[in-house]
């Protein structure tokens, strides 16, 4: 289960970023604004060589000892970063992938939202509910 | 330095090479010597086999060597490996020792040297006693030497050298002092290199023989141990491969050490040691990912074995050694020719280095707080100075028992060491790791964690109470944050920031952070902000501010002090920040109320404010700057203008300000170039200044957003008073342009305008002014910035009596019209000649001047109207001529002096009625064959498609040059619309006649016949025949028979004709049936030369007559009549 999750603009700003309140959340805004240099360069790569035929799954971008980081981008460029504890190995990439896709799917309706303007902070209580049963369950 | 405890020992980082001690070489005061010696030392590259050479005295005492033990039975090993191994065999226990000796063979004292050298050799061997290590001579001789086998006293001496001296005949060599010494020295270091190799190889079986003495309940220690040297004399012995091997074993068998808090320091310290050696050596057999995943086993091996709680610093700060030294190792890698990634590289390894360094320093804190004395015994010292075994305590060293053997002294030596802990300069040690990192990652591409990494190192450098290098690289890298819009990360760095330059007491710093933490950016809670701007108006009334939460006391007092010097000191009080690239707590968007203003009429500019701090914030002073500075004044407000100068919280407040533009900036742009607010009067004024008009570094993304929205409409609804800040856009520049003219100008004219013609266009110019229109001036013709043909083929006068010629211009400008009163009507025609077609856009362009007030300001104002129009240019119509002969007929060319008709054809293509005047022909090699008449097309009228045709009857005159081409002539047309007046001029348009083959005939035939015969009466026919050459012509003419006549006169005749004469011949037709009949074919052959193509004389003959029918008898006399 992830101990941080964030939505990250196309201009790579933060949409939304949530983390597990018993640690430094400070701490997991690094981890994530960090991680977007592995993102760009990702997309970038990918950009060249295959066009449009992208998988958003970017796997995981940087191991840190305590975290483990993993990348999803749409096709609109808008980022997901989730972030599992170093010691949590029973999570295998498959359930990853779910959990992006889970997320993508909220995020999809929450664009949908004609009161919804893209681009602006994401308050969507059926995303937070979406995010909170992903996030690891502190007391 | 207190670090170095952790720093690996040089001796385990250096490349371990076999050691060989030269000794009898005196490189001080010999000069072969030192010779010798140079060609050993130096030049030592790759290609040189791996020896590191020393010289020694012959006498020199190496180490001793202990006894060995023949049984390890109640051994018990006091500590893996003892500190000063490893040094011993890189540094003083040689592989092989090499005598130096001047002795040639021929030497006279022979026998006495050879005694000597002996002796030499003995006394090393004494020296070496117990050692495995080997001895070897070298003679330095004079002289070359022979080839092998040729110098018998040579190879007698050296036997009985060798047996002397005890030595192998491998042992011996000659060094011949001459010119090819290096290559000799190579040879000699190669040699010597065998005998080390030997050497180790006989270590490393030393070492494991020792095994079968061993058990595995006691003597665990000494199976690293043993595993450990054979692996280091394998380095010794360039067997990296096996070393490697070896080096894995000790590795494992460190970890199977039983460990507790006595010795897990000793564990991981060599734990520590081999990792080191493994990595190394994978990334030397260039498999880097072995060795980066032997590290990650390491550490996830290592990293609970915390061991003692007191002394937990201790293990963050060998963590953050391993993670150091690893990273150094892959940086080394890399320099040789290893590629990084971005997500694997150096950098991550620097990172997490400082990371533990950081929790030592935590740890050191908590831990290191209490014992401020001294205890009375210094227990870290030991006798030698140093430890015994690595890793192991200085105050019981050579303990392996599980609890220590003295409590009080572990207590104390705890103690100490803790007390040691605290003098580390723990903020040098991380910054120096990340900025280590800094660089690796500013490689690999990584420019947000080389962002994040920097305020680490800022953070650092604030802990380090160094202030100013803190904001330096805080300041750096905010931006970054800013134009990516994380607010959080943002607020967090500048609240750090802002205690920075709190406690540093600048006062500039002080009043941007707190700015910029005050405004809409800053994630901080409303009662922070609060007290920040509570601080700021403090700084503003040039107060001490208070102090930011969690700076420590002592350096607070400080801080206070710098402030309060700050405050007294008498200097500037005067600030001005430059907030475009901020995100300050007043936002300022200024507009220009229109992008254009006419000269008429009052500038209004609009200045909009709005204050995103908790409380309400009064200015002294706005004030708008414009590229014209004359304005400046216009757009000031101060605070003695009574107007309402406080802005409240999320209010947005509007402040409008009107001036009238200068009269010689019509047609100028005027921009606002800044705007500035003036906070704070007698205790100190800060200029917040905004470049253009206004907007912060997030603006630009707001009305992005804003415009986005799909609720402005609705928001906008139920603020009417209030705009929405966000959608507010700002007007930084206006064009100031002229008067709107209050003039109608009409044209009038009939398009399409005619190829050459004089073209009329009326222009009718009223004014609409209330006051006089002075100094009216025109400006007409071809608009400017059109083809340039055009402009050469157009021409435009005012003068429409006469057609104008090529030096009329395109363009007429300024033609003065004088004044004009209110209402008044002024007519002009303007005159166009367009030379070639095609359309063509016309300029009508009507200035004056004109007095007006505005705001009870008189100002002259220019004024001016434009009319454009496109005018379509055409021929009038097309003119096509024919060569007819007199039969009407078609030529296709023309015969020397033989009559012929020129018919011309105009076709009307205008769409208005023409009115020909005259034509005429102007012909060149052609004489009119009638008298020049009237033209017959004079005052015709032409309409649209309408055509006119005139016929002229020509002959030419024999050419001197026969038979070729001939120019015709022009054809003249005179004429006019038929709508101009009487008065307007004719318009001569010229047509050049096509060209013509002429050819001459040498005989020529007509025939006079009447215009028509009657049925059974007889008609007579003349035929005269001319003779064109200056020869006699023989003529053969024939009348064949014909259905349709009879006749009379010579059926078949043959003739002469002289030259230049005729002949006729008179036949009588007697026509058989009525109708078109064709006549009897009269056939002309010229015998003398039967080339001539008679058929073309055929042509001139009548070919059919009209027979009328046989009329009544009774009629008779009617047809006699006729």
């Amino acid at each position: 289960m992830a101990v941080c999750i964030a939505v990250i603009a196309k201009e790579n700003y933060p949409l939304y970023i949530r983390s597990v309140p018993t640690q430094n959340e400070l701490k997991f805004h690094y981890t994530v604004h960090t991680s977007l240099d592995v993102v760009e360069e990702k997309i970038s790569a990918v950009g060249k060589s295959l066009g449009d035929q992208r998988e958003l799954y970017l796997g995981l971008l940087y191991p840190t000892e305590d975290y483990k980081v993993y990348g999803y981008v749409t096709n609109s460029k808008v980022k997901f970063v989730i972030v599992v504890d170093s010691s949590n190995t029973s999570l295998r990439d498959n359930e990853i992938r779910s959990m992006f896709r889970k997320l993508h799917n909220s995020f999809t309706d929450v664009m949908c939202n004609p009161f919804h303007n893209p681009g602006d902070q994401i308050q969507s209580k059926a995303f937070d509910g979406i995010v909170s049963g992903m996030m690891v369950q502190t007391g | 330095m207190a670090g170095s405890q952790w720093e690996l020992p040089p001796e385990l980082c250096c490349r371990p090479m076999a050691f060989v001690a030269l000794t009898g070489l005196d490189v001080v005061y010999n000069a072969v010597h030192r010779a010798i010696w140079d060609a050993f030392c130096a030049n030592r590259r790759a290609d040189r086999v791996p020896i590191s050479f020393k010289v020694l005295p012959g006498d020199h005492e190496y180490p001793k060597c202990r006894t060995k033990r023949t049984s390890y039975e109640w051994y018990i090993p006091k500590g893996i490996l003892k500190t000063g191994w490893m040094n011993k065999h890189l540094n003083l226990v040689p592989a092989l020792v090499v005598l130096f000796y001047e002795l040639d063979w021929d030497d006279p004292q022979w026998k006495e040297k050879q005694s000597e050298c002996a002796t030499k050799v003995e006394i090393v061997r004494t020296s070496l006693q117990g050692r495995n290590t080997k001895v070897a001579v070298v003679l330095i001789q004079k002289k070359t030497p022979l080839p092998p086998g040729e110098d018998l006293v040579a190879s007698e001496r050296a036997a009985a050298l060798c047996n002397a001296c005890d030595l192998s005949g491998k042992s011996l060599f000659v060094l011949p002092h001459t010119d090819h010494l290096v290559g000799y020295i190579i040879r000699l270091e190669n040699a010597f290199y065998e005998h080390a190799q030997t050497y180790y190889y006989t270590e490393i079986r030393r070492v494991k023989s020792h095994k079968e003495f061993l058990n595995k309940t006691t003597h665990q220690l000494l199976f690293v141990r043993h595993q450990f040297k054979i692996a280091f004399f394998s380095e010794l012995k360039q067997d990296t491969q096996n070393a490697l091997k070896y080096y894995r074993t000790a590795y494992s068998l460190v970890h199977e050490l039983r460990a507790h808090e006595t010795n897990m320091l000793e564990i991981k310290t060599m734990a520590g040691f081999i990792n080191y050696k493994i990595c190394r050596l994978c990334f030397q057999h260039n498999t880097p990912l072995d060795a980066i995943a032997q590290f990650r086993k390491h550490i996830d091996l290592c990293k609970k074995k915390i061991g003692s709680a007191e002394l937990a610093f201790e293990h963050a700060a060998w963590m953050s050694k391993q993670f150091q030294s690893f990273g150094e190792l892959f940086d080394e890698a890399i320099k040789l020719g290893l590629t990084a990634i971005q997500t694997q590289n150096p950098g991550f390894y620097y990172q997490q280095a400082a990371c533990y360094s950081q929790d030592r320093k935590q740890q050191a804190q908590q831990l290191c707080q209490g014992g401020a004395s001294h205890p009375s015994t210094e227990p870290l010292d030991t006798q030698s100075g140093g430890l015994d075994f690595y890793g192991q305590r200085p105050w019981r060293q050579g303990h392996q028992s599980i609890d220590p053997p003295d409590a009080e002294k572990e207590k104390t030596g705890i103690l100490a060491l803790q007390i040691k802990e605290r003098d580390v300069p723990h903020s040098e040690l991380i910054i120096a790791l990340l900025s280590n990192a800094v660089a690796q990652f500013k490689k690999y591409k990584c420019p947000r964690m080389k962002s994040h990494l920097m305020v680490q190192m800022g953070e650092e450098y604030y802990h380090a109470k160094d202030y100013t290098k803190a904001l330096k690289l805080l300041d750096y890298v905010m931006c970054d944050y800013r134009t990516e819009r994380w607010w959080g990360l943002l607020t967090a760095i500048l609240t750090t920031a802002l205690r920075c330059a709190y406690l540093m007491a600048s006062v500039k710093d002080y009043i941007i952070y707190c700015m910029e933490l005050l405004g809409r950016a800053s994630t901080l809670k409303e009662e922070q902000k609060s007290r920040i701007e509570k601080n700021l108006i403090r700084v503003l009334m040039n107060e001490v501010p208070d102090a930011e939460p969690e700076c420590d006391s002592s350096s607070i007092s400080t801080a206070r002090s710098l402030w309060s010097d700050r405050m007294s000191l008498a200097g500037s009080k005067e600030l001005t920040i430059e907030v475009q690239d901020y995100i300050p707590f007043i936002q300022c968007k200024a507009k220009f109320q229109s992008p254009s203003f006419h000269v008429d009429q009052p500038i209004q500019l609009q200045v909009y404010l709005r204050a995103d701090c908790p409380h309400p914030v009064s200015f002294n002073k706005l004030a708008v700057s414009l590229s014209n500075q004359e304005y400046n004044q216009w757009c000031v407000l101060e605070s003695s203008d009574h107007r309402n100068m406080s802005l409240l919280p999320g209010k947005t407040k509007l402040y409008n300000f009107s001036f009238v533009a200068k009269t010689e900036d019509v047609g100028k742009k005027i921009e606002m170039t800044g705007v500035e607010l003036m906070l704070g009067s007698e205790g100190r004024c800060v200029f917040v200044s905004w470049r253009g008009a206004g907007g912060d570094a997030a603006s630009a993304h707001e009305a992005l957003q804003a415009g986005r929205s799909s609720r402005q409409w609705g928001r906008c609804m139920e603020a009417r008073q209030e705009p929405d800040w966000d959608s507010l856009s700002m007007q930084h520049s206006t064009m100031i342009i002229s008067r709107v003219p209050k003039i109608s100008v009409q044209l009038g004219h009939q398009p399409p305008a005619l190829n050459n013609e004089m073209y009329c266009i009326n222009l009718t110019i009223q004014s609409q002014e209330q006051g006089i229109a002075t100094d009216v001036k025109l400006t007409a013709g071809l608009k400017p910035g059109q083809d340039a043909n055009l402009s050469q083929t157009t021409h435009v006068t005012l003068d429409g009596s006469k057609v104008c010629d090529d030096a009329a211009p395109a363009l007429l400008t300024d033609v003065p019209l004088g004044d004009l009163k209110p209402g008044e009507k002024l007519e002009k025609c303007v005159f166009v000649k367009c030379v070639s077609n095609g359309p063509r856009v016309f300029l009508f362009h009507v200035a004056y001047s004109i007095d007006t007030t505005v705001e009870g300001r008189q100002i002259v104002c220019k004024c001016h109207k434009d009319e454009t129009v496109t005018i379509e240019t055409v021929v009038p119509f097309e003119v096509s001529v024919k060569f007819l002969s007199t039969k009407f007929e078609p030529l296709d060319r023309l015969v020397v002096d033989i009559p012929f008709l020129l018919m011309t054809d105009i076709l009307s293509s205008s769409p208005w009625p023409l009115l020909l005047d005259s034509s005429s022909l102007q012909l060149l090699a052609m004489t009119s064959n009638t008298p020049q008449r009237q033209s017959q097309l004079q005052e015709v009228v032409l309409q649209t498609g309408e055509c006119a045709s005139e016929c002229f009857c020509l002959r030419c005159p024999p050419q001197t040059n026969s038979n070729s081409t001939v120019a015709t002539g022009q054809y003249l047309i005179s004429w006019r619309r038929q709508s101009s007046s009487a008065d307007s001029p004719l318009i001569q348009t010229t047509v050049t006649l096509p060209h013509v083959i002429l050819e001459s005939i040498p005989l020529y035939i007509h025939a006079e016949l009447p215009s028509f015969g009657r049925v059974r009466e007889s008609l007579s026919v003349r035929y005269h025949i001319e003779n064109r050459t200056a020869l006699v012509q023989e003529v053969e003419m024939a009348v064949e028979p014909s259905d349709a006549f009879m006749f009379s006169g010579l059926k078949q005749v043959r003739l002469r004709i002289l030259p230049g004469s005729e002949q006729q011949m008179l036949y009588n037709y007697y026509p058989l049936m009525a109708g078109y009949q064709t006549l009897p074919q009269l056939n002309i052959s010229l015998p003398r030369c039967p080339n001539t193509n008679t058929h073309t004389l055929r042509r001139f003959l009548p070919q059919r007559i009209f027979v009328k029918p046989q009329g009544r008898q009774l009629d008779d006399a009617s047809i006699a009549a006729a």
